[in-house]
């Protein structure tokens, strides 16, 4: 498993933290090698300079591994396991300084999604639940001028919740283009799924690339298609 | 003369001793400002370094004892004091790795890689109200008596001498690192553990060193 992607551990105090993220991270990235590093050896609150060293070894399947921590001492005990590496491991393995459960969510999707370990760091590192980010400059919405743009009703009954959100955004990132939902970013997750789209909603999909329509139309058709839920 | 790889046993042996003393007074203290379980945790650490120094060949060198120590602590200890102290003794022991006669210079030597290599694995500066504000004036305590002339041991209660002073000194301190930075102003008035650890271990340096 995880032939190709990054690898991930979650490092926790607590070891239902850490096994809980992998649970909800899973949802969205079913094919990378995500490893719960939480808790003592002894199953206390702490974090385990063993456990952390052997789920970096277990996530690693070449293609690097990113670790995320809750608390300073993990970051501590995740930075001394990775002096104890080998070199070779060593240099594709990353503690990444980001939010534990948001920005672990968003590396699992990027990792899911074929990004490189560079990705995926920047990925954690800018997701975070505050103002829904705006999309990138160049990406305006295609109102008339040129450029592309299809809005289409969602229609699954929990609206874009995580599940969907996710697929939504590996489709997105299948393309060069740059994609715009309702004026967000198509390739940000957590920017999606703070636009809070419900059922019934009008989602508006846009490109200002000449190249775009082909993920236009893609995309479009997805959230048509209800992602498979009724 | 210098110190040896026997002194480094007797400094582990008092360590692992001084540290179950004062448990409970450690776990006080990070209560008040941490998560309670430094005490606990060193205690562990250092029993279970004490338990593989049976290990040690018989003429072992300090780099030996440090690195045992180091090891065991990184892998016992569940707290930021298993990496930090973890990181401290290995740098030590790379300082002075085949030595089995540590003079003053070398003594200061070893406690300026441990402090360093602290403030590598924690980025604290002093002032912080971590270990470093004990780990700092020891260094330079040390370099100050070794500039003056003083022999090893001498060195050593210089070095524990400020580290007591040091660890009173974070009392008033707003933590900037760790744990208790989330505590705000509410951390003043209390000592940080990490930096009372620290002097109680240094403190046992110099009793061992000053015993032979």
């Amino acid at each position: 498993m995880g032939d190709g992607k990054v690898g991930v551990v979650f490092v926790s105090h607590s070891a239902l933290i850490a096994e809980g993220l992998v649970d909800l991270a899973r949802q969205m990235a079913p094919t990378v090698n995500l490893v719960p590093a939480g808790g003592t050896d002894a199953g206390g609150i702490g974090t385990s300079f063993e456990k952390v060293s052997a789920a970096i070894s277990e996530a690693d399947a070449g293609h690097g591994v990113a670790v995320l921590c809750d608390l300073g001492s993990a970051i501590l005990t995740a930075e001394t396991a990775l002096d104890f590496l080998d070199d070779v491991l060593r240099a594709r393995v990353r503690v990444v300084d980001a939010a534990l459960v948001e920005g672990g969510v968003a590396a699992a999707v990027t990792a899911e999604t074929g990004g490189d370990l560079d990705a995926v760091e920047s990925s954690a590192r800018s997701a975070v639940f505050g103002p829904v980010s705006e999309a990138p400059a160049g990406a305006a919405p295609a109102a008339g001028g040129a450029g592309f743009s299809r809005t289409v009703a969602l229609t699954n009954k929990d609206g874009l919740h995580a599940r969907p959100a996710a697929e939504f955004v590996k489709l997105a990132n299948t393309f060069a283009a740059r994609v715009t939902v309702n004026g967000k970013d198509a390739k940000s997750l957590l920017g999606i799924m703070a636009l809070g789209l419900v059922q019934g909603t009008d989602v508006t999909i846009a490109s200002a690339d000449p190249e775009g329509e082909d993920a236009v139309n893609a995309l479009a058709e997805l959230v048509a298609s209800g992602f498979g839920e009724s | 003369m210098g110190l040896d790889g026997a002194w480094a046993r007797a400094w582990l042996e008092t360590s692992a001793a001084v540290v179950a003393e004062h448990r409970v007074e450690l776990i006080t203290l990070d209560r008040a400002i941490g998560d309670g379980d430094h005490g606990e945790n060193l205690d562990r650490g250092f029993q279970a370094a004490l338990a593989k120094a049976g290990d040690l060949a018989p003429d072992t060198t300090p780099a030996d004892v440090l690195k045992l120590i180091a090891t065991t602590l990184i892998s016992t200890v569940g707290g930021a004091a298993g990496p930090l102290f973890g990181t401290a003794y290995l740098k030590a022991a790379g300082a002075v790795a085949g030595s089995d006669d540590l003079d003053a210079d070398a003594v200061v030597t070893l406690l300026t890689a441990a402090r360093d290599g602290i403030v590598l694995r924690g980025k604290a500066e002093p002032g912080d109200k971590t270990m470093i504000d004990a780990w700092t004036p020891a260094v330079d305590a040390a370099a100050a008596a070794r500039d003056a002339g003083a022999g090893p041991a001498a060195v050593l209660v210089a070095a524990a001498a400020a580290a007591e002073g040091g660890a009173i000194a974070t009392d008033p301190l707003v933590a900037r690192k760790g744990r208790a930075s989330y505590l705000g102003e509410r951390a003043i008035g209390h000592r940080d553990p990490g930096a009372a650890s620290t002097a109680l271990l240094l403190r046992a340096a110099a009793d061992v060193a000053g015993e032979r």
